[in-house]
């Protein structure tokens, strides 16, 4: 974690690492992405695979929550309907800040073949997406690439969230949207 | 054989139809089997027509006997369960529903289908106090046709949200869905003003944009996102897995021991 190397005979003997507060905060921040327990459809199987002994979420420092109040993160694990949609906003909003959201699978990104009336076409025209995972159904390999994929993004951003920006997708129109 | 229809750009197309194919049909019989020769004497003149298809018994009734016909299939004749209850869009070619109830006899291991047919707005009587897998059934009829049944106990939308408009499985109903469907989400969860802002629906499946870089991304030309490269954009060397990943089939570079 040391930014700095630390000579420790001319700092008193005192085991002292030099960092910035957003190394520091990002570093509890991306080593603990609770996520919540929140599977729609078969890539819900691969996410339950993924936190499994087998592939193994935890050592990652990754548990699976059953609150949203608790969680950090959310795997949107499949076909998300549009009877559905409003309660997985509801979801994403009573997660606390930070919050960051994987969209899993070809589903949760396009719709995927469920290209029909009844099928969202892409979660992020409700909720703002930072990992798209492609794949159908991805396998526990790649939703772990994924979840490092956000570690890595989460280590370069700032520690003070207003900083950060959510996705934020420019429309044909012009007009920008911003998805808090 | 069917004919062969090149299907190179089939991609990119929303979907794929055979507009001239016909379904072949089901060869008919004449009503032999002493079970169901005995249903239909059983009916009598409320069953219009009778035959048998693939092993099971089809009867034709006027919709307004529905409750009687299926009374006397489960009293009299042994046909216990309701499998299956729903109804077929012919409105384009004839103006009517068809609707069919699935019966199995479990004694006798046989199946009755008692087919009727509606006209569009008509409603029909419901068969809940005969068999209870009927409600569920009926209500997906109503759902999914918008036929009304008579005297249900709890006639409401079951697959679709309440606040759902039309009927999805009409023939009439785009597959894409119609207006309201396309923004049902965005109108219930942010409201009908945030329509503009979120934009339509991207349907085609096969969309790339290549100067889109929110959206898609070139390998070993990364820019960053949302960045302008309508000018072109400079190659970049493509960082593979050994630079990630320590390599240990491959020889330190750092000796540690220089005596070696």
């Amino acid at each position: 974690m040391a930014q700095h190397q630390v000579n420790y005979a001319s700092s008193a003997g005192l085991p002292i690492a030099l960092t910035s507060v957003d190394k520091l905060v990002n570093w509890g921040r991306s080593n603990s992405l609770w996520p919540l327990t929140y599977g729609l459809a078969c890539c819900a199987i691969e996410m339950m695979a993924s936190g499994a002994s087998r592939y193994d979420f935890d050592r990652m420092g990754t548990i699976f929550r059953a609150s949203p109040r608790q969680a950090d993160v959310m795997i949107l694990a499949g076909t998300l309907s549009k009877k559905h949609s409003e309660f997985a906003r509801r979801l994403y909003d009573q997660m606390t800040e930070p919050k960051w959201v994987i969209s899993m699978g070809s589903c949760a990104n396009t719709g995927g073949m469920f290209n029909t009336y009844a099928t969202v076409q892409g979660v992020d025209r409700i909720i703002p997406v930072d990992i798209y995972l492609p794949g159908c159904a991805p396998r526990p390999e790649t939703l772990q690439y994924a979840l490092m994929m956000l570690q890595k993004k989460i280590r370069k951003e700032s520690a003070d969230m207003k900083k950060n920006t959510k996705q934020d997708l420019t429309n044909q129109t012009g007009k920008r949207a911003r998805l808090i | 054989m069917r004919k062969y229809v090149p299907k190179d750009n089939v991609q990119g197309k929303s979907y794929y139809t055979d507009r001239f194919w016909v379904a072949p049909r089901v060869p008919r019989s004449e009503v032999e089997d002493e079970h169901f020769a005995a249903v239909v004497t059983a009916l009598g003149d409320l069953a219009k027509e009778s035959y048998v298809e693939i092993g099971q018994l089809v009867v034709h009734i006027d919709a307004t006997n529905n409750f009687t016909v299926l009374k006397t299939l489960k009293e009299k004749c042994g046909y216990t369960q309701c499998s299956e209850q729903s109804a077929v869009d012919y409105l384009a070619k004839d103006g009517e529903f068809e609707l069919f109830y699935q019966l199995l006899n479990v004694n006798e291991a046989k199946r009755v289908r008692v087919v009727c047919r509606i006209k569009n707005g008509e409603a029909i009587e419901s068969v809940e106090p005969l068999f209870k897998s009927a409600n569920f059934a009926e209500r997906e009829m109503f759902d999914m046709f918008g036929i009304k049944v008579n005297n249900h106990p709890f006639l409401k939308r079951i697959i679709m949200p309440d606040d759902w408009e039309g009927h999805p499985l009409l023939k009439t109903y785009p597959l894409h869905g119609d207006e309201f469907a396309s923004w049902y989400e965005v109108d219930k969860i942010f409201g009908k003003e945030y329509r503009d802002i979120i934009g339509p629906e991207n349907r085609d499946p096969a969309k790339v944009d290549r100067h889109d870089t929110k959206r898609f991304s070139r390998v070993g030309y990364e820019v960053p996102f949302g960045a302008d490269i309508s000018e072109g954009e400079t190659e970049k060397a493509i960082e593979y897995s050994e630079t990630l990943l320590v390599n240990y089939n491959k020889k330190a570079s750092k000796q540690l021991d220089e005596r070696r």
